[in-house]
């Protein structure tokens, strides 16, 4: 497994290609790239006009550390011969990649839940936190209930949800 | 016993501080214990009391309010996360 947390943009393709390169007992990569979107973000109370930027803010140390449990978790209830995760940090444009995730695999049914396990669990785990830029002023990003629902269904308690609202 | 406090997102914004090493007094022994005193010292503080969803972690770990603290410990508290 393989995470990395950087300002710096990534080649979502030399990644793939990685997560097979020089293996022939893989037979299957699944990926996810998520992308700034311009629009409204979903959440938002007032219409404040399109994104023309966000910064992701994260907290150094404990970063790393969540992406690394989230993979090793999904390394637990799949069988998988790579994982590779990469976030970006710092102030992105619409357009800009924000997330890298892959994930290698004997076979596709793995590779797929695993890709889809390691987004839904990073979005409600792992502390990053974006301000959109938007006509209307600077403005933090709301959690989803959705995105609580999507990490649910994985049906494992989520650490200090017991206590969600302290 | 001495702890270091982090605050991450929208609350270090409204708190004016993003970290902040401090004697804790006999007794608060909790999350939920530091939060309090930390809400008590007044305006922005009382902000931490306030914040719905307020989420905790200690020594790069999300727990519970309820979870022990003890002297060197690093507790950050922050928004839900958006990442992804």
């Amino acid at each position: 497994m393989s995470v990395s947390v950087q300002q710096a943009d990534f080649d979502a393709g030399a990644e793939i290609a990685a997560l097979s390169a020089g293996r022939d007992n893989v037979g299957a990569v699944a990926s996810f790239v998520g992308l700034v979107r311009a629009d409204k973000a979903a959440g938002a109370n007032v219409d404040a006009g399109a994104v023309q930027a966000m910064t992701l803010e994260h907290y150094p140390g404990m970063t790393e550390k969540a992406l690394q449990d989230i993979v090793a978790e999904a390394e637990g209830r799949w069988s998988l011969l790579g994982v590779r995760v990469i976030h970006r940090i710092g102030r992105l444009l619409p357009g800009d990649r924000i997330v890298f995730v892959g994930a290698a695999s004997a076979h596709r049914g793995d590779a797929f839940a695993a890709c889809e396990f390691i987004m839904d669990y990073l979005k409600t785990r792992a502390p990053f936190w974006k301000k959109e830029e938007t006509p209307a002023g600077g403005r933090w990003v709301d959690a989803r209930e959705s995105d609580d629902a999507a990490a649910d269904r994985w049906s494992a308690p989520a650490p200090g949800d017991t206590q969600k609202n302290g | 016993m001495n702890v270091t406090v982090l605050f991450f997102a929208g609350l270090r914004e409204a708190l004016g501080s993003g970290r902040e090493s401090l004697p804790l007094p006999p007794g608060v022994a909790t999350v939920a214990g530091l939060r309090d005193f930390l809400a008590a010292r007044g305006e922005p503080w009382s902000a931490l009391a306030g914040t719905k969803n307020l989420r905790v972690a200690v020594n790069q770990q999300m727990v519970g309010f309820d979870a022990a603290i003890k002297d060197g410990d690093e507790v950050a508290f922050f928004p839900p996360v958006t990442g992804g």
